[in-house]
């Protein structure tokens, strides 16, 4: 049969989606279902002195509505807890509901039930709460300046940790003897998510059982049941069934553990009944996990040959109101260490301050610290460039970890496996057509109008989350292996159960690939099944670009020891010894004579028939893996992004987008393209267009879609990639992950290039999204007009 | 996103939707609803009772009788982007209504929602401006007819009187000698206008014989170019005779937003003024 892995098949999931026939949680109805809505606060950050539900109580259809003190009445736990500890974190208690405070605009102090939607809507006005305002602290470096409002009691000044990773004696020393240095301050603008299908739960909890049932939009069903059943709603594990439907998107916004599902779940506890709760795109906007928000101080060491000698970046970083599941490793443990980039840089020191802010909590968002890493290092590496004079493929050119450096330990924990950097940045520079556009830009910028600018971004990334021994020894609250169990039935084909769930990345296709291939079966043989903890026996879900390097080699070892099972029934059923047995082609052969094989089908019928069977075999054929990766994954690449600016309104134009990426193996290259393409939509969207805003007030100006700048597909252009393919070393398919690449590179390969354009008139950095104004306001500030 | 509750009741004439607004207190109408429904759905709008418009056949199309071009009220915008009518005797107005949303919205939204609703950032009303166009209104007094210049009195507000129905828009059929240009700085967010420049010009040779120029966006109300025109009337329409009459335009009390301020806004006005009449000009035969 011809090799599927690494074509392009058609994604399997589509035809359901493209017809409707997908089943979100938002189109699942029960019998006796009821509709919550919750109420939430105006403010950013105000005590709560009186909660008036009478009205409400009265309205029609409402069946009930509670507060925090109805969640203390019943003995519920109600708590929402944090799922990775940092030495000296702060944790304040994150009640469901707010009782004596609200921290931001959107924290829940209610929730009404009713026979509609609409009648919850309506009865939600009728909640009357009296709060009493107090100043609000948006800013994460102004939010620990010692003058802001404090927002909880156990973060003096606000600060949620105080956290450092490399050598902060030996960075002294290097910029003590640098030729050059470099500083920037910069701001990693605050974004929000915005999957394209808003959150959503439906809780069916059973008096008679004890159980729960919660059909919810999850990236990681056994995670959120594990987070949801102690701490929030009290019900032991196994009495907790969570399941994924179909969800639509998620970019980490899915991952954590939210106050909506727990409130949704204690009311069905407490009415015994079905209770939905789904999001309006204005509470995605208002509490949704943002992500990024660091304001930085970041600056570079280099000697007289353009060598980076130290690195020092100093970041104050966003983590919102509350602790989101996973806020505190993203701007440490997954910044702090990708701050070597692709780079041998001898001194690293970083710190980071984590600060409570009266604003939506934020947590992982594609790319998860990544980006911000990113960000930081090729924007240094941009003004390195023109501060030495060497132009922007030689300064990265030259301090390159040299391709027979691998494995190569970085200053900041980080051991990078493998890695080729080079040919990347010539396929990038070839592909642009580099030396001719540096002389369009030259004529260009001879003339008043238009410019030409060019940015780089070589970026890498750590990804396939990850060995769990070493994500405990940081803090992480749970393993990061996944699970797949591999049965087959007695047909012959295939039922995969893996922990990684789907929201949107084709694993029923490209986990079926990797079945078809080894197995030798039409990939329609092959079924996935993900996303319940009610018949996958465990995972740890999709995030981190992690499900084909974790959860594929799960399959895969499965698959493995499926042959190994089989070979021993075929040696049976042949007479000869297992380890002579051979299977290919779809049979199973005695090694050095071809002619005696016995096919797929009939040994798979044989271990379920076990009729003539070897006595010490166990029937069945079924296989379950747990694999823990041995280390992270490391993909890189480099992307070249052309722009134009007009000085004359400040208005960015893509001109041109090259992605060269290695991402190791590739299982399926049209998904692989689409990832790249998902990313880069999105990263270049940070860069131009998104970014959300709150006023001093703590009000959220960029509350919908007319006013946050999502990027619609006529703001994008044809994108150009390709690949270099360097596998990873550790695990047995080669791949190191895809999902997030395209928003780690491409914010500061955008900014780069308009910071190219607008070189002419010496200006070095304007922080993101680059909206117009700010470009022509900073071209008026030159005063080179 | 659910509005709160509302009576729905249909009209199938103009009179019948007159005698509706006039028998239900705090009615909308509603034609397209790509204005009204999300306002309802975020509550903005809470109207008791919603009057449908959207099958009152009279309303609908675009027609050519001598000189001038009458769209029906409910003619939606991918119509008018698309009219062969519109095309050869009023182009500006087609190359607007392109700009308008996204296809969905094209393809629900009507030329009488637009203007009823008479938000800052469309981008019809600066085009209706420059072309002197004329809004007729039907209500319980008769049919009157309002220059589009003085039917938008405010933000989100117009000339429309209680019980009043936008019946069509007219417009003067143009030369085809003459040229046109739609410039819009979109709000990368909401698609709207920030600033959206509306043009067009007839030539007597390389001189300026009539032109009209409005602006999207900058005002409560469509920003006139009308002091521009007359600036270049009857003079050579060159580059820097188009700069000078744009950099001469200062907006009073030009909008401001979280994207962009009122000072920038400004600043949009005279480029995009300067570009769209330099469009124009090189899209007419002398």
């Amino acid at each position: 049969m011809a090799r599927i892995l690494g074509t392009s098949i058609k994604r399997r999931e589509d035809p359901a989606l493209i017809t409707g026939r997908g089943k979100y949680t938002d189109d699942l109805k029960l019998q006796g279902m009821l509709h919550a809505v919750i109420v939430r606060s105006p403010h950013a950050h105000a005590t709560i002195k009186k909660i008036d539900t009478a009205a409400a109580k009265a309205a029609p259809g409402v069946v009930a509505v509670y507060t925090a003190a109805d969640v203390a009445k019943a003995g519920t736990p109600g708590m929402i807890p944090v799922g990775w500890l940092l030495p000296n974190l702060k944790i304040p208690p994150h009640p469901m509901l707010a009782s004596e405070k609200v921290r931001y605009v959107g924290d829940g102090v209610a929730v009404v039930v009713a026979e509609d939607r609409y009648q919850a809507r309506d009865a939600a006005d009728l909640v009357l709460v009296d709060y009493e305002p107090l100043t609000a602290a948006t800013d994460p470096k102004k939010a620990v300046d010692g003058t802001a409002a404090q927002i909880h009691a156990e973060a003096e000044n606000n600060i949620a940790f105080d956290w450092e990773i490399g050598d902060a004696a030996a960075v002294t020393a290097a910029f003590a003897s640098a030729a050059k240095t470099i500083e920037l301050d910069l701001r990693n603008n605050r974004l929000i998510p915005h999957a394209i299908e808003p959150r959503a739960v439906l809780a069916d909890f059973n008096s008679a059982k004890g159980d729960i049932t919660i059909w919810m939009t999850t990236q990681n069903p056994h995670v959120h049941r594990l987070l949801m059943c102690m701490a929030s709603i009290g019900l032991p594990e196994h009495k907790v069934r969570v399941i994924a439907p179909e969800v639509g998107g998620g970019f980490g916004s899915k991952i954590h553990h939210y106050p909506d599902e727990t409130i949704t779940a204690f009311c069905s506890m407490q009415l015994d009944r079905p209770v939905e709760w789904a999001a309006t795109r204005t509470e995605t906007n208002l509490t949704d996990a943002h992500g990024r928000d660091h304001v930085t101080k970041a600056e570079l060491a280099l000697d007289a040959n353009g060598k980076i000698t130290g690195l020092r970046v100093n970041t104050y970083a966003a983590m919102g109101s509350y602790l989101s599941t996973f806020a505190p490793a993203v701007p440490t443990y997954l910044y702090g260490t990708l701050l070597s980039g692709q780079y041998t840089i001898p001194a690293i020191h970083c710190r980071v301050i984590g600060a409570f802010t009266n604003t939506s909590p934020v947590d992982a968002y594609r790319g998860a610290g990544r980006p911000e890493a990113t960000f930081v290092v090729e924007r240094l590496l941009h003004l390195a460039g023109e501060a030495t004079g060497l132009g922007q493929a030689e300064i990265r050119r030259r301090n390159f970890i040299p391709a027979d450096a691998f494995p190569f330990q970085t200053q900041v924990a980080l051991a990078y496996d493998s890695g080729n950097y080079a040919p990347a940045l010539d396929r990038a520079l070839e592909m642009v057509g580099y030396d001719q556009l540096r002389r369009d830009q030259e004529i260009r910028r001879k003339g008043k109008g238009k410019q030409i600018g060019i940015g780089f971004s070589s970026f890498i990334e750590a990804c396939g989350l990850a060995p769990s021994a070493v994500v405990g020894s940081l803090g992480a609250q749970a393993g990061q292996w996944e699970s797949a169990e591999v049965r087959v039935n007695p047909t012959g084909s295939v039922s995969v159960y893996t922990g990684s769930s789907s929201h949107g990345q084709g694993h029923e296709t490209t986990f079926s690939q990797i079945v078809a291939e080894k197995l030798d079966l039409d990939v329609s043989q092959v079924d996935v099944i993900h996303g319940d903890t009610g018949s996958v026996q465990f995972g740890m879900g999709t995030y981190g670009s992690r499900s084909a390097a974790v959860g594929g080699s799960a399959i895969w070892k499965s698959v493995d020891k499926i042959i190994e099972k089989a070979k021993k029934i075929a040696a049976h059923l042949l007479e000869a010894a297992a380890e002579d047995i051979e299977f290919g082609g779809g049979k199973f052969t005695v090694k050095g004579a071809p002619d005696r094989g016995v096919a797929w089908g009939d040994v798979v019928l044989q271990a379920y028939l076990a009729h003539n069977y070897p006595a010490d075999l166990e029937p069945g054929l079924t296989a379950t893996t747990f694999y823990d990766p041995a280390n992270f994954t490391y993909p890189f690449g480099t992307h070249i992004c052309v722009v134009e600016v007009d000085p004359e309104t400040g208005t960015t134009k893509l001109l041109r987008y090259i992605a060269v990426d290695d991402v190791g193996n590739v299982i399926n290259p049209m998904i692989v393209d689409g990832q790249v393409h998902g990313g880069l939509a999105q990263g270049i969207g940070q860069a131009l267009w998104e970014g959300a805003v709150y006023d001093d007030g703590g009000q959220l100006l960029t509350g919908s879609l007319m006013d946050y700048a999502l990027p619609k597909i006529h703001n994008h252009i044809p994108f150009e990639l390709d690949r270099t393919v360097t596998p990873c070393p550790h695990n047995p398919l080669g791949v190191k992950g895809v999902g997030e690449a395209g928003a780690i590179a491409s914010p500061p390969a955008v900014v780069n290039a308009v910071m190219d354009a607008l070189q002419p008139w010496g200006i070095r950095h304007i922080d993101m999204p680059l909206a117009a104004e700010k470009v022509w306001r900073a071209i008026a500030a030159s005063g080179r007009v | 996103m659910y509005p709160a509750k509302f009576e729905y009741v249909r009209a199938s004439s103009v009179a019948e939707a007159i005698g509706l607004l006039g028998q239900h207190e705090d009615a909308k109408l509603i034609a397209g609803g790509h204005s009204l429904i999300p306002m309802m759905k975020l509550r903005l709008a809470q109207p008791a009772t919603v009057i449908d418009i959207g099958g009152i056949a009279e309303l609908k199309g675009i027609a050519k009788n001598g000189n001038t071009v009458r769209i029906g009220s409910l003619t939606r915008h991918v119509e008018i982007a698309s009219s062969k009518v519109l095309h050869q005797h009023c182009p500006l107005l087609a190359e607007a209504a392109a700009e308008i949303g996204d296809a969905q919205v094209r393809n629900r939204g009507t030329i009488g929602g637009n203007i009823a609703h008479a938000d800052p950032g469309s981008d019809l009303p600066a085009a209706l401006c420059a072309l002197g166009a004329t809004i007729h209104l039907r209500g319980p007094a008769g049919e009157r007819a309002v220059a589009a210049t003085d039917f938008f009195v405010d933000l989100l507000t117009t000339d429309l009187g209680a019980g009043e129905v936008v019946v069509a828009v007219e417009v003067e059929a143009l030369s085809e000698k003459s040229g046109s240009c739609y410039l819009k700085f979109e709000n990368p967010a909401s698609g709207y206008a920030v600033v959206g420049a509306a043009a067009w010009v007839a030539l007597d040779g390389k001189r300026l014989a009539h032109g009209g120029l409005a602006w999207n966006g900058v005002t409560a109300t469509p920003l006139s170019g009308a002091a521009v025109i007359k600036a270049l009337t009857g003079n050579e329409f060159t580059d820097a005779a188009i700069e000078a009459a744009c950099a001469a335009v200062e907006p009073t009390d030009p909008l401001g937003d979280v994207y962009a301020s009122g000072e920038y806004r400004a600043h949009l006005t005279q480029v995009y003024g300067r570009r769209a009449l330099q469009a124009a000009r090189d899209r007419a035969k002398p």
